[in-house]
């Protein structure tokens, strides 16, 4: 448990020397909401209706960003290769590495969201729903994104492969975390789309970093 | 015996576009990947045996 | 028992799995082209027309067939990829990424008579619903499988990474479906399911069987031919490849 939160700290440090990474996300989420009003029409009715959709499609490509450099330095520099080789089970370390990047590249979007949300004339409680759900959501994109960024370790073309792996499987997640603000707006409950999410989160918990150590190890090869 | 005739066959009472697309391209891509598989394969036998026979002309 | 083990290991060596999918290719392409003149015999002449479709509905007859085989052809994968990340056997990734094009051309035609088939009867060559959804997802998974393992230069990290991708995408798919099912129940989209006609009858049943059937023996058989190719590309330095009778000119 030591080793996993020294890696934590460890990345969250790296993180911290390289601000402008996390800033880039968050600007980049920023101005793709942004975008859509003037793309649309700033009728808020249809901003409204809109909105759970494209602020998560915005925040699970801005998560996507930085995924390609969640395992990339560590590869260059041999770190990777001794983690392999430490005592520690490498799927704990992996673990904290995700955590790290979701800490550093989830978080801050779930923080800003709301935020953005103001801009689609959310009301309060929906976007207490876009926090809770994005919350529950932006994990799962950071562990699904480990297991494609372990497969591309090192693989040309890597950042556009990465997104064709990583896309068509982060669907259920935002089916179920924009269905969660959907709800809320047409005034269903979103209890359910939020529990089926907390069950994807479980699921991703336990499965995602034992295949992104399997990729990992292969790409170590 | 569905079809009194042959134009009638071929217009599908109306759907004969949509029909013949679909099992034409359904034909067409089985018959090109086909094609594709034995290309693939004839090439690669070319290549080894080229590369097989400039390796027994080095030996002699 | 003991016997048989052995045997099947013996065919799992790339040097004696090529001459036998050589003996077991015309085979299965023999079957394919019976049963694929008995499907089309049937899907146009003997299934009768339907009372509310009209002709159209024979689209379903390669619709439904490729679309099943689509889905077949990625579980199938990904048992060769579990076989291959078990047992470290070499033909497994080979026959993956054999069957990784076949899948995405079933996944296309699917997707492509499904469009041809919504024109005519929903008046919009594409639906948003939950199967037609769930197999342009279905077709995305076999595109990212085959730019992967085409991106990695050696093949054996290509043939364990495209393992880890196929598995990880069969224990995603019945998340998609089911995600995707309950996204299209929660927007009222199309009513209109694909495979329930009103009354499926037996004649129709039968000739998406045969035609099924068709499909699946001409996937072996065209995978069969593929492992064959990728047999040599990989083997291309063995000794036995150089004794092979038709490398001797």
């Amino acid at each position: 448990m030591n080793a996993f939160l020294a890696i934590v700290r460890r990345d969250l440090l790296l993180a911290a020397r390289r601000k402008s990474e996390v800033f880039t996300a968050l600007f980049f989420f920023m101005i793709v909401v942004s975008l859509f009003p003037l793309g649309i029409g700033p009728e808020s009715a249809t901003l409204r209706r809109i909105a759970p959709g494209v602020l998560w499609v915005a925040a699970l490509l801005a998560a996507m960003l930085s995924l390609n450099r969640l395992f990339a330095a560590d590869h260059q520099d041999g770190t990777l290769e001794q983690m392999s080789l430490s005592p520690t089970p490498l799927a704990l370390l992996v673990s904290g590495k995700v955590l790290a990047h979701w800490l550093t590249a989830g978080l801050p979007l779930v923080l800003l969201a709301p935020v953005l949300g103001l801009q689609f004339d959310l009301s309060p409680r929906s976007l207490g729903v876009l926090m809770i759900s994005l919350l529950l959501g932006t994990p799962v994109l950071s562990l699904v994104g480990a297991i494609g960024a372990a497969l591309t370790l090192g693989v040309r073309g890597g950042g556009v492969l990465l997104s064709l792996l990583v896309l068509p499987l982060y669907i259920p997640a935002l089916i179920f975390g924009a269905g969660a603000v959907e709800a809320d707006l047409a005034g269903l409950g979103a209890g359910g789309h939020l529990s089926l999410l907390g069950a994807l989160l479980a699921l991703g918990v336990f499965f995602a970093p034992w295949a992104a150590t399997a990729a990992l190890r292969i790409a170590l090869e | 015996m569905n079809w009194g005739s042959t134009s009638e066959f071929f217009a599908m009472g109306g759907y004969g576009f949509y029909v013949w697309g679909s099992f034409g391209v359904t034909a067409a891509a089985l018959l090109i990947e086909a094609l594709l598989a034995r290309k693939r394969l004839s090439d690669t036998r070319r290549l080894l045996r080229r590369e097989l026979a400039a390796d027994r002309d080095n030996q002699d | 028992m003991s016997q048989r083990l052995i045997n099947w290991f013996k065919f799992a060596s790339p040097a004696s799995f090529y001459p036998l999918a050589g003996t077991l290719w015309p085979w299965f392409a023999g079957l394919a082209s019976v049963l694929c003149a008995v499907g089309l015999w049937i899907s146009f002449f003997v299934a009768p027309t339907d009372f509310q479709q009209g002709e159209g509905y024979r689209i379903i007859f390669i619709h439904v067939p490729a679309s099943w085989m689509s889905m077949f052809i990625y579980c199938v994968m990904a048992f060769w990829a579990a076989i291959g990340i078990t047992f470290n056997t070499r033909l497994s990734g080979m026959m993956s990424s054999a069957l990784a094009p076949t899948g995405a051309l079933f996944a296309f035609l699917s997707l492509w008579t499904g469009a041809l088939w919504g024109k005519p009867m929903w008046g919009a060559w594409w639906v948003w619903d939950a199967r037609l959804t769930s197999e342009l997802i279905l077709f995305f998974l076999y595109i990212g499988y085959i730019a992967l393992t085409s991106a990695i230069d050696d093949p054996r990290r290509a043939d364990k990474a495209g393992a880890i991708v196929a598995l990880v995408g069969v224990i995603n798919v019945p998340i998609i479906y089911f995600s995707v099912k309950w996204w299209n129940t929660l927007h009222q989209g199309a009513s209109v399911s694909m495979t329930k006609a009103p009354t499926m009858a037996t004649t129709m049943l039968w000739g998406m069987l045969i035609m099924a059937l068709a499909f699946w023996m001409y996937s072996i058989a065209i995978a069969l031919y593929r492992v064959r190719a990728i047999i040599l590309e990989r083997e291309r330095h063995a000794t036995w490849v150089a004794e092979l009778p038709e490398m001797q000119r």
